[in-house]
């Protein structure tokens, strides 16, 4: 089989849809019948969404949750930006979490799973820019861990993707760098001094503590998005690249030669293994696989040029992958990947990396649009690609086909939506696992141009809730959304009970206090400590006396077990505010630099006298303290 | 006619002290087994709720609930409903609702297994004088409760702080209805073991009838 298509047509496309303007998105088209689709995604005040839906927030740092059908923001989660909303970022524990970052680019949320379903546990999202990963716990939907940055790592762009059981979270590298990092080579040395990286983070199945696993060196390509296998793939993972060129400049151009780059199927069960038998070397304290030296372990799949997502059907079977510089999005069966890997039925060898068989192992390819980037099933055998130079959404059959589908692969797509505008990601519930939700697909685009009230330069995206339950799409719901929703996850609302306070009994903060006698402050040395309580409607002890050049360390802790009962603590003109639910304790560290007497007060709106919540910061001259006492 | 079960004496007493008479009569085995029913009920009346109160408010649509036991006073929600109506109480200057203010928890277990122990002699024994003498004293037992119960809901409705953030007219809860504190909508109703309460009268007057045309014990 042979790529159909000619670098002339999709020059032809892509100049339409750039000087089109986005004419496919006629407002006209989206919205036949107002009422009975109003219906569809109203959710009358009082009624509950059927589904979360966990958006990223791109370069916000944060993750954002908004309900199925009704696609209203619910609350945000912050994760790698500080967010005095919530007061993370802070406290002495948030604050040590995001390190010495203010904020990260989060890209691709993924559900923890057990057996390939989603387990309801954990969320994991991944930082772009600052290589992390961070696991934010669903039974009180707050992040509780920020690994990173990654050894050897750059980019992590390609993550967070959850293994059948969440044993790992892999990641891979979207740029390159020499490694280990803080090495510098010569630009025009990238191909063989800079590399890429694929990593294994463990995940410890009891308390979701995620440690490094394990790295594959890979040659200098950008590693894009990737999926797990299950079924017939369990144990492997995809990942597209682009720039399989090596061009350090200019990637816009001179990463977009090649006809065809290079998915990786990796046999991590097999990295595992290796690593367990120590063909690893370490590298900055991680142990790092040459796949080229570990056979088994990495193997190169021809995909169309510059491809962007690859994703596994919820069999197992079919991995599908997109060129988003060619109209076609091409299957592979992974029951041929493997009887192609048994009869080492290889095209090429790139750097000792075997090359399957692109003609062997293709199932076909399909003709779904312009600018493919990622699919997405419902279960039911309908495969749904998102068409970001066409704003469109591609739904398709997937295999298995018929000799006179084969004949007319055109037949194959069975509808297409047109989306406002320029669709990045796009997610299906449940679509990752063995089971899809099906029933609602979100489109998130990238532009929302002239389809909001004008709010000047800095305009949102937009995320658009299309019906996949009938035959025909069916666009519903449209949302504006904060910069930027990349990818999402979809979760029953049933599916997990959170909990609405913290027990009392699970508090185990060594310094909280329970009762308004039991408040106090003391100093040791130049340190001053306070225990505070926060209730309805006082903190107790409401002064804190110290000087300049003390040390202040405040726990506060909220002695409420009343769901929604929700206390900050701000303190004026010394850049804190931290926010405690019930039953939770903060601790607060700041080193006092200006005398004055300086009001605190509850900054989460508590009560009728929450007005009155508030103390005073007493903060006496350094030289003064002597007189005063 | 002389009725020849009645006795020359019974005759010429007078007649509020024959209508007496019966008292002597003895229980007869469906009697009998009604006390062992009483018993029973006595019993369980220790191990089931006698009253909940319910608070409901806007933003307490779930409910905040109070459940009186004869031995135990329980907030719903894991005890976190009686904190919080004492959160909230505070604002009125009411005193906080704590379980050793309610002295007869100590004791009505143990005065409840009296009565156990009365009714199960009432069985065995089999006398319409030990039913009446446990009617009598369950009865006064029951007034004196509610008669507490009431006192102690007019207390706490009365006797509030007058430094309190809120000033609101002193108040009653009340005992067995709807009542409407503030932006509260109280209500107070008798639970299982209330109702078996009273229920264990209408056992205790029904052991009396069955019996009461019995021979003399
Ligand atoms: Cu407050």
């Amino acid at each position: 089989m042979k790529y159909k298509f000619s670098s002339s047509i999709i020059l032809g496309s892509i100049l339409a849809a750039l000087l089109g303007g986005c004419s496919a998105g006629d407002p006209e088209t989206a919205n036949t019948s107002g009422d009975s689709l109003a219906e569809k995604s109203f959710v009358a005040p009082g009624e509950k969404d059927e589904f979360y839906l966990f958006y990223s927030g791109g370069h916000s740092g944060q993750v954002f949750v908004a309900g199925i059908p009704s696609m209203r923001h619910i609350v945000t989660i912050p994760v790698f930006s500080p967010y005095p909303g919530t007061g993370y970022g802070f406290d002495d524990e948030s604050r040590a979490m995001l390190g010495e970052y203010t904020w990260g680019d989060v890209h691709h949320p993924g559900l923890s799973q057990t057996d390939s379903l989603y387990d309801g546990r954990w969320l994991f999202v991944n930082d772009n820019a600052n290589n992390r990963v961070a696991r934010i716990d669903l039974r009180d939907f707050k992040t509780k861990q920020i690994l990173g940055p990654i050894p050897n790592s750059s980019g992590n762009h390609g993550s967070s993707f959850v293994t059948e059981n969440t044993e790992y979270i892999l990641v891979a590298t979207r740029f390159s760098v020499p490694l280990p990092k803080g090495r510098v080579a010569p630009m025009e040395s990238y191909a063989d001094e800079f590399n890429g990286m694929v990593s294994g983070i463990k995940v410890d199945q009891e308390t979701g503590e995620m440690s490094l696993g394990w790295q594959i060196l890979t040659p200098p390509f950008n590693w894009d998005l990737g999926s797990t296998g299950k079924g017939p793939s369990s144990g492997w993972a995809f990942w597209t690249s682009y720039n399989t060129e090596m061009a350090h400049e200019t990637l816009e151009v001179n990463a977009s030669q090649r006809d065809r780059d290079y998915a990786a199927f990796v046999n991590w069960k097999s990295a595992e293994q290796a690593v367990a038998d120590g063909k690893a070397e370490m590298i900055d304290g991680v142990p790092v696989l040459d796949p080229s030296a570990v056979p088994g372990v990495m193997y190169f799949v021809p995909v169309g040029k510059s491809p962007h997502g690859v994703d596994t059907d919820p069999s197992g079977r079919w991995i599908v992958a997109s060129g988003k510089l060619q109209p076609t999005t091409t299957v592979y069966d992974f029951e041929k990947v493997l009887a192609a890997i048994e009869a080492e039925d290889f095209q090429d060898t790139f750097r000792g990396i075997p090359v399957l068989n692109y003609d062997a192992i293709a199932e076909g390819e399909v003709p779904v649009g312009l600018g493919p980037l990622h699919t997405q099933y419902d279960g039911e055998g309908n495969a749904y690609t998102s068409l970001y130079i066409e704003s469109a959404v591609a739904k398709w059959k997937l295999p298995p086909w018929t000799e006179e589908q084969r004949a007319d692969m055109e037949s194959i797509v069975t509808d297409k939506m047109p989306v406002h505008f320029n669709i990045g990601h796009l997610v299906v519930g449940g679509s990752d696992t063995r089971e899809p939700y099906g029933k609602w697909l979100v489109a998130m685009n990238k532009l929302s141009k002239g389809r909001h009230a004008n709010v000047g330069p800095s305009q949102p995206e937009s995320s658009q809730l299309i019906d996949i339950s009938g035959e025909k799409m069916e666009m519903v719901f449209e949302a504006y959304t904060e910069p930027e929703p990349h990818f999402a996850q979809i979760l029953k609302v049933d599916a997990i009970e959170p909990i609405e306070v913290y027990p009392k009994a699970e508090n185990h903060h060594p310094h909280a206090v329970w009762s308004l006698d039991e408040g106090t402050t003391w100093r040791e040395g130049d340190t001053v400590h306070a225990k505070i309580v926060a209730v309805r409607s006082r903190f107790g002890p409401e002064k804190i006396e110290a000087k300049v050049g003390d040390k202040l360390v405040i726990h506060v802790t909220n002695i409420e077990q009343t769901s929604d009962m929700i206390h900050g603590l701000g303190i004026s003109e010394h850049n804190i505010n931290v926010v405690i639910d019930p039953g939770e304790t903060k601790t607060i560290t700041l080193d006092l630099k200006k005398p004055g007497v300086f009001p605190f007060y509850c900054t989460n709106f508590c009560s009728a006298l929450h007005q009155e919540m508030q103390g005073y910061l007493v903060v006496e001259p350094a030289g003064e303290t002597a007189m005063s006492q | 006619m002389k009725n020849p079960l009645k006795s020359s004496s019974e005759t010429n007493l007078p007649w509020w002290r024959r209508e007496l008479r019966f008292l002597d009569r003895a229980l007869n085995p469906l009697s009998r087994g009604l006390m062992l029913v009483a018993a029973v009920l006595f019993a369980l009346v220790v191990l089931f709720p006698l009253w909940r109160i319910t608070l409901v408010a806007p933003q307490y649509q779930e409910g905040l609930r109070l459940t009186i036991y004869a031995y135990q006073l329980v907030g719903g929600n894991g005890g976190q409903d009686l904190v919080e109506i004492n959160n909230l109480n505070h604002y009125i200057g009411m005193k906080p609702i704590e379980e050793s203010d309610f002295v007869e928890i100590t004791w009505l277990p143990f005065v409840l297994g009296i009565f156990v122990i009365l009714s199960l002699r009432a069985a065995v024994l089999g006398r319409i004088s030990q039913v009446i003498d446990i009617l009598v004293l369950f009865t006064y037992l029951g007034l004196f409760s509610l008669g507490l119960f009431y006192h102690r809901l007019y207390t706490y409705g009365h006797d509030l702080d007058p430094k309190a953030p809120m000033t609101i007219e002193p108040f009653t809860p009340v005992i067995i209805g709807k009542n409407k504190i503030a932006n509260f909508v109280q209500w107070s109703y008798p639970s299982v073991g209330g109702w078996l309460m009273l229920l264990i009268p209408v056992v205790l007057v029904l052991a009396v009838w069955f019996s009461r045309k019995g021979r003399r014990a």
